[in-house]
C-alpha cells in the first residue's frame, strides 16, 4: 500500500458516497452542497492523475463559481421539498433505477472488453509533463487558438441569452 | 504498485449512472442540472484519466473546453429556470407542461 494508492482509495470513496447522497437528500440546498464535496474530491482525483491545472480549474470554476450560482438561485427561488423516495410512482422508481443500471453494465462491459490496461502503461514523468499549465497553455494558444476563440464568444452569448431570459416575464 | 486504468474509468462509470437515475428520478428542475453536471464531470475523469496514462495532454485541453461549456450551460439552463419560476411558481418537472396543448 503506498500513498497513491491510499489517496485513490480514499477520494472514490468521498466521491461516489457524495455522488449518491447528493441524488437521494430532498433538500436542494443539500444537494447542492453534496456536489461540492463530489468536485473537490474529483479534483483530488485529478491530483492524483498528475493534472495540476484541471485540478485547480475544477475548484476555481465548478466547486467556486458554477456552485454558487446555483446556490445562489436555490435560495433565491427556495422550492419546495419533494416527496420521499417511497412516495413516487413505483413504475418511475424501477424505470430510473434500470436504466441507469443498463448504462453502467454498457460503460463496464466496454471497459473490460477493450480491456485498456494492455495497451496503456502509465509514464509518470511523460503525465507529470502533460499536465502543466506550460505544456497546456502552449497547446491551447497554438494548435487550438480557434477553438478558444469560439468558446470566447460562447461564453458571452451565453451570459447575453441569460440576461435576456433573466430580465422580465416571457409571454 | 500503479493503480490500473480500469479503476478510474469504473469510478467515473459509476458517477455517470448515479447522474442518469438523479436526472430520471428527481423532480425538481434545480437537481436535474446538477445531475447533469454530474454526468459532465464523469465524462471529464475519464478524459483525464487518458490523458494522464498515454502522456498527451489534448484530453486535458478537451476538459477545458467541457468546463467552458458547462459554465455556459448552468447560466443559459439557471436563467430559463428562473423564468419558469415567474411565469408558474413552480420548479417541479411534472407541474411544467406549457408545451403541451
Amino acid at each position: 500500500m503506498n500513498l497513491e494508492v491510499i489517496l485513490f482509495a480514499i477520494f472514490a470513496l468521498v466521491c461516489i458516497s457524495s455522488s449518491i447522497l447528493m441524488v437521494t437528500r430532498r433538500n436542494p440546498v443539500i444537494s447542492a452542497l453534496f456536489l461540492v464535496v463530489n468536485f473537490a474530491s474529483l479534483a483530488g482525483l485529478y491530483l492524483t492523475l498528475n493534472a495540476q491545472f484541471i485540478a485547480v480549474a475544477q475548484v476555481i470554476v465548478y466547486a467556486g463559481a458554477i456552485m454558487v450560482f446555483f446556490l445562489f438561485v436555490i435560495m433565491l427561488i427556495n422550492p419546495a421539498k419533494e416527496k420521499k423516495f417511497l412516495e413516487y410512482k413505483p413504475q418511475l422508481k424501477i424505470f430510473a433505477l434500470v436504466i441507469a443500471f443498463l448504462v453502467f453494465v454498457q460503460i463496464a462491459y466496454i471497459i473490460f472488453i477493450a480491456h485498456p490496461s494492455n495497451d496503456v502503461t502509465r509514464d509518470v514523468a511523460q503525465s507529470v509533463k502533460a499536465g502543466t499549465v506550460e505544456q497546456i497553455g502552449r497547446q491551447l494558444f497554438t494548435n487550438y487558438v480557434l477553438p478558444v476563440e469560439a468558446v470566447g464568444y460562447l461564453l458571452l452569448s451565453a451570459a447575453i441569452g441569460a440576461l435576456v431570459l433573466a430580465k422580465k416575464k416571457f409571454q | 504498485m500503479q493503480i490500473p486504468i480500469e479503476y478510474y474509468l469504473i469510478l467515473s462509470a459509476i458517477m455517470f449512472s448515479t447522474g442518469v437515475a438523479g436526472v430520471l428520478i428527481r423532480r425538481n428542475a434545480i437537481v436535474v442540472f446538477m445531475s447533469v453536471e454530474l454526468m459532465l464531470n464523469s465524462a471529464n475523469l475519464t478524459l483525464v484519466t487518458f490523458s494522464s496514462y498515454l502522456g498527451n495532454s489534448i484530453g486535458q485541453i478537451f476538459v477545458f473546453f467541457v468546463m467552458a461549456v458547462a459554465a455556459a450551460e448552468a447560466a443559459v439552463g439557471l436563467a430559463i429556470i428562473i423564468a419558469l419560476f415567474r411565469n408558474k411558481l413552480t420548479v417541479n418537472i411534472d407541474e411544467i407542461n406549457i408545451f403541451k396543448w
